[in-house]
């Protein structure tokens, strides 16, 4: 008895190591086979604006901008729209829409990204331009709306990626919303409650998950690759216009790294890939930081916590 | 195909029990531009009809990885649309070869509405649209080279290739031999930093952005201009004459070149001199060691490249690739005599 004990406890173990024997390995690799780049460069890289493979000059600023920006807006759309279809599944809908609606969401989250990539490019990248072109010109004059009519650029990535995170967030946050005990929604009730603050009650109950399930959506949107690329426009600048076409991490690895003959060249992609890899990792440690300070009581967020978890009458 | 499986199949058994067959058969991997695959995968398969012992594996990964893994040896031959550098060649364990297979070009693609006639560019119009100094369809000097079309005011949205590309190395070497200042600011590789524009991968990216946006204009090869029979333009050879893309006046260009071909084949042939000739042509190369380790796919390998560059040549013109001048041909053969298959 106590053998097995320890031999499961073991494998498990090596299981466990095995993890992180993964992800300690492939930060080693990025590191070495980037090396001549970052000892070029140093931290420049993160700060230079100027990619350019003939004169050799790297630096990785225009792809950091434009992952998380674009990330960052595809959040903004996604996260109002996954936790409605979210919310509406678990608590507002009747149950013979409830089958079909969730199949349609995990259908969206089936279809390859390639395809995603090309309803872009056909439907969606048209449509945004038709969209910019009529942009009034008192608009226009805002750096968020300046540049011209292109279609393709940062807003067309935007709504692509909104659209492709929908389905994991909203997945996610239902089965979180599902998993708030019944006596807490009838607790609620009991107190006189209305249907939409018992609503609110589940929701402050399942606030971890639903932070990480859009979380969750943020990292895919991170690294997005195919789809992003065929709409984007590849340009590699630093701009706050929607309008404008830039680049990503993602995208510039996928497209110059076959080609990439020069080691130089090959390296500031392997380091493109490094600094996705360190800001992937920082998300995630800041998102788990965050989520881990909401759900450990005890602390000095519990006071500001308390009121609302009483459901108070609006 | 279920049949070469299964022959594919016993044979790899046969192999693994270690039996010498008479015809012994021969597998020979090779990776690089995807530019001439269409081709390359065609000829593999017309020859192992012929030589069913013989299975060429090609995978088109791009030219620099042909380059990167020809020079890892973790493939029999690479191929590649720009040639090796000198410090490529110098990185390479052994010394590497150049060999022209077939030729190729590239055309200007546009997207203008209500004109009467094809546009004419010449070289130094387009390098100051790449360049971003021309942003108007109704400039003078587009103007100038297409008297009696009315030009709209519009803006000219330039599209390239967001993915490095051989495409882009021949359309960026003619453009660089043509405007000096393009040289300088841009220069001349498979991915290059660009003054102006939107990208997209691919030949097919770069054409949907050309046919959706309204005054736009990009590049892509004419193989799959004439493939899609997408309308393309004409172009300013150097000796003046505006030349359309065609088989016959991209081999007029390899003539046109072949008079000074250097002994290894590493040679740009854009803007070459000649009435009939298309100024925006390259040789598409395959990349061989002199002296390869395995001495058996070293034989095979030659003996199939003579088939290419005979036999296989008649391909080239029904997969829209202008086949080889003769004389590069006969050069090609005597290079061929220099692998070391002993």
């Amino acid at each position: 008895m106590r053998t097995d004990d320890i031999g499961f406890r073991v494998s498990t173990g090596l299981f466990g190591a095995l993890l992180i024997a993964v992800v300690g390995g492939i930060a080693v690799v990025l590191y070495t086979d980037a090396v001549s780049a970052i000892e070029k460069f140093g931290w420049q890289f993160w700060q230079t604006e100027i990619w350019d493979p003939i004169a050799g000059e790297f630096g990785a600023r225009p792809f950091i901008w434009g992952t998380l920006y674009s990330a960052v807006l595809a959040l903004l759309i996604a996260a109002p729209i996954a936790l409605g279809i979210a919310i509406f599944i678990s608590e507002l809908c009747p149950a013979w829409l409830r089958r079909p609606l969730v199949f349609l969401t995990e259908l969206l989250a089936a279809i390859p990204s390639i395809v995603y990539g090309l309803w872009g490019i056909f439907v969606l990248v048209p449509f945004t331009r038709q969209l910019e072109a009529a942009t009034p010109p008192w608009m226009k004059a805002l750096p968020l709306f300046s540049g011209p009519p292109l279609g393709l650029g940062m807003l067309s990535a935007a709504i692509l990626l909104a659209i492709m995170v929908v389905p994991f967030s909203s997945s996610v946050a239902r089965e979180v919303l599902k998993a708030v005990p019944q006596a807490q929604r009838e607790a609620a009730y009991a107190l006189g409650a209305t249907r939409w603050e018992a609503i609110r009650m589940a929701l402050f109950y399942a606030r971890t998950g639903i932070i990480g399930s859009i979380m969750l959506g943020f990292g895919r949107a991170l690294g997005e690759t195919m789809a992003v690329t065929m709409v984007i426009g590849n340009t590699p600048q630093v701009s706050t216009s929607l309008y404008a076409p830039q680049y990503t991490m993602a995208a510039v690895i996928a497209n110059e790294f076959a080609e990439a003959a020069d080691k130089l060249h090959l390296h500031a992609l392997v380091e493109i890939g490094l600094v996705l890899f360190i800001i992937t990792l920082a998300v995630n440690v800041l998102s788990r930081t965050f989520i881990w300070s909401l759900s450990n009581p005890g602390r000095a967020i519990r006071r500001k916590v308390r009121p609302a978890a009483v459901a108070e009458p609006a | 195909m279920m049949k070469s499986w299964t022959r594919f199949a016993v044979a790899a058994l046969v192999a693994a029990a270690g039996v010498t067959l008479a015809a012994q058969n021969v597998q020979i991997n090779g990776a690089g531009a995807t530019f001439p695959a269409p081709i390359y995968t065609k000829w593999f398969a017309e020859y192992n009809k012929a030589h069913s012992n013989v299975r060429i594996n090609y995978q088109p990964l791009g030219s620099g990885a042909g380059i990167r893994q020809i020079t890892e040896r973790t493939v029999f031959f690479g191929a590649t649309d720009g040639p090796m550098t000198q410090e490529q060649l110098l990185a390479a364990p052994g010394k590497v070869l150049h060999l022209p297979t077939v030729l190729g070009a590239v055309v200007p693609v546009y997207n203008v509405a209500g004109l009467s006639q094809e546009l004419k560019f010449s070289g130094p119009v387009l390098a100051n649209i790449y360049l971003g100094k021309i942003t108007k369809w109704n400039d003078g000097a587009i103007a100038a080279l297409n008297p009696g079309v009315t030009l709209p005011g519009s803006d000219i949205v330039v599209a390239h290739r967001s993915d490095g590309s051989g495409t882009t190395y021949i359309w960026v070497d003619y453009l660089a031999k043509v405007s000096p200042e393009f040289k300088k600011t841009v220069g001349v590789g498979t991915a290059v930093k660009w003054p102006t524009g939107v990208a997209a991968a691919k030949n097919d990216g770069v054409a949907a952005i050309v046919s959706q946006t309204p005054g736009a204009i990009g590049y892509v090869e004419l193989i799959y201009a004439l493939q899609t029979k997408s309308p393309y333009a004409q172009v300013q050879n150097a000796s003046g004459k505006f030349v359309k893309a065609s088989i016959d006046t991209v081999t007029a260009a390899a003539s046109a070149a072949a008079k000074q071909m250097p002994a290894d084949f590493r040679v740009s042939i854009t803007n070459a001199p000649g009435d009939g000739v298309y100024p925006i042509s390259s040789f598409t190369w395959m990349l061989f060691y002199q002296d390869p380790k395995d001495k058996l796919q070293a034989k095979t390998m030659v003996e199939f490249m003579k088939w290419a560059l005979t036999d296989g040549q008649k391909f080239a013109g029904e997969m829209g690739y202008a086949p080889l001048p003769a004389n590069v041909i006969d050069m090609e053969m005597k290079t061929l005599a220099t692998i070391k298959v002993q």
